[in-house]
């Protein structure tokens, strides 16, 4: 098997060239990241143009000017203008990303992508590997090529966290928010104590996804920006720069 | 490289495709028969809208759903408006009056087009309720509305049953920065126990501000379907010869014209 192997010259340099010819990311997780990211971008614009019409935020049932507030943005009251354009867009976009995200949720429970790929293994939760993870991302190392193959810790912690943490603390918020949804659905609302305390829980999660964007394109272009993102887009990893 | 466009691939996506135009088709047809779809349904964010719309009402279609009402010692004591009221000079001559002269006018499609002073609103069966009232710019308060519900007067005046919008038409609000304002609700909101034409909030007369001498109170949906300073009220099967055919003033200025979410 190994000479058969090696006389096929090409393949010699990559000895992990049998994973190399499985996808990186299946199709269904490329598609729907990718809807995803135009989801969350319309999402953050038109949340963004919301807040403007009052950016001020209170906790339990009610609060409006002239009551006490637990955070005041230093931004302008913009009324009677963003707010408008800016709810129908981020509903629109809201369709687009809770309906997304539902495919992706589904197809991942059926094809055990979280169960293979994103839920640590017992191994990975000891203290020395845990501490090996942190330590290489402090340094800034990166992955090599066998270890970019899979996820690591903190990656698969991240990950979890974004898709059934604050995801869900996010709609959830949203759904608290509305009139209509929790006239016939009350606990939406009541189990976080009030709409104004929805309203800024919503905020902060918003915050949270905000910044798990930015450390993951930061992190995606520290591990080399044209072969993670083209992973993501053909499901293929192509061959490092340096490497060629 | 395999070819990552085979030809059983394009026929499968030709196929796929084909068959969710005509779904969409049929589903529109269907959705627009049992009422789903708003007045203001036009462009990509009016696509956004009917989605929302379409998946609330059949929620809220039974009346057991029901806005959450709360203790009296809950009323909150800041209760905000936004914009002035009307600057009109009938509007100005009616409120020196103490609205002694006003009187809602309903008309089309009624059995019996009539007009109702406040004094005889007041004497129809009320009901009160505490509920919460939010803007759709983020701040809210809680208040005690009192009035007649919508529905009383509906079935009083005998309301056809080709009908599918009830219109409300108030003062103009001069001072108001986005224009001439009116609004419609749905059957099912009119009809709604909770809907109130409201001349009363937290035990007084409805203050001036909040739209005296009556307003509407949709607790279902965001305030500003809860129009302010009525003067008349049209029953119609359709919204599209009033104002820009958008069912309100709100989407004429970019915002919705349902409120529920």
């Amino acid at each position: 098997m190994a000479t058969a192997e090696s006389a096929h010259l090409p393949r010699l340099a990559t000895p992990i060239s049998d994973s190399l010819d499985s996808p990186r990311h299946s199709g269904v997780v490329r598609l729907t990241h990718w809807i995803n990211t135009v989801s969350f971008f319309g999402l953050l614009v038109s949340g963004f143009a919301i807040l403007l019409a009052h950016p001020r935020f209170y906790w339990g049932e009610t609060g409006a000017l002239g009551t006490p507030s637990i955070l005041d943005l230093p931004l302008p009251f913009m009324r009677g203008g963003p707010s408008g354009w800016g709810r129908n867009l981020h509903f629109l976009s809201a369709w687009v990303c809770v309906l997304n995200g539902a495919l992706y949720v589904v197809s991942g429970i059926l094809t055990q992508h979280f169960r293979k790929d994103l839920v640590p293994a017992k191994v990975d939760l000891a203290w020395g590997s845990l501490w090996r993870v942190v330590s290489n991302h402090l340094r800034l190392k990166r992955p090599s090529v066998e270890t970019s193959l899979a996820y690591n810790l903190l990656q698969r912690v991240t990950y979890l966290a974004v898709i059934f943490v604050l995801f869900p603390v996010i709609i959830w918020t949203g759904f608290a928010m509305a009139p209509a949804i929790v006239s016939v659905f009350p606990v939406f609302v009541t189990v976080l104590g009030g709409q104004q305390t929805a309203r800024t829980l919503h905020f902060f999660a918003s915050d949270l996804l905000v910044l798990f964007v930015l450390v993951h394109v930061a992190m995606v272009c520290l591990a080399g920006f044209t072969n993670r993102v083209g992973a993501m887009i053909t499901g293929q990893i192509t061959a490092r720069k340096n490497r060629t | 490289m395999s070819t990552v466009f085979s030809r059983r691939k394009l026929i499968t996506t030709g196929l796929a495709t084909a068959a969710g135009a005509s779904g969409m088709a049929v589903a529109a047809r269907l959705a627009d028969r049992y009422g789903l779809i708003p007045p203001d349904h036009g462009g990509l964010l009016g696509f956004g809208q009917t989605l929302t719309y379409a998946s609330q009402r059949p929620l809220m279609s039974n009346h057991s759903s029901l806005a959450r009402e709360f203790d009296r010692s809950e009323i909150s004591k800041i209760c905000p408006v936004n914009g002035p009221p009307p600057e009109s000079e009938t509007y100005q001559r009616l409120l020196a009056g103490q609205f002694a002269d006003w009187r809602l006018t309903i008309d089309g499609l009624v059995a019996r087009p009539s007009s109702f002073s406040l004094a005889e609103l007041k004497r129809f069966p009320s009901r009160s309720h505490i509920t919460h009232q939010a803007c759709e710019e983020g701040w809210s308060f809680i208040a005690e509305s009192t009035g007649v519900p919508l529905s009383y007067v509906l079935n009083l005046v005998g309301v056809l049953p080709q009908a599918k919008y009830i219109v409300f038409f108030p003062f103009s609000e001069k001072g108001f920065p986005l224009g001439k304002k009116w609004g419609s609700l749905d059957m099912l909101d009119a009809y709604h126990p909770q809907t109130l034409l409201a001349y009363g909030m937290n035990g007084e007369d409805l203050p001036t501000p909040h739209g005296a001498p009556v307003r509407v109170r949709v607790p279902r949906q965001l305030g500003f379907k809860s129009l302010k300073y009525l003067s008349r009220i049209t029953v119609t099967d359709t919204v599209k010869n009033i104002g820009k055919g958008l069912g309100s003033s709100s989407p004429e200025h970019g915002f919705s014209w349902y409120g529920g979410i």
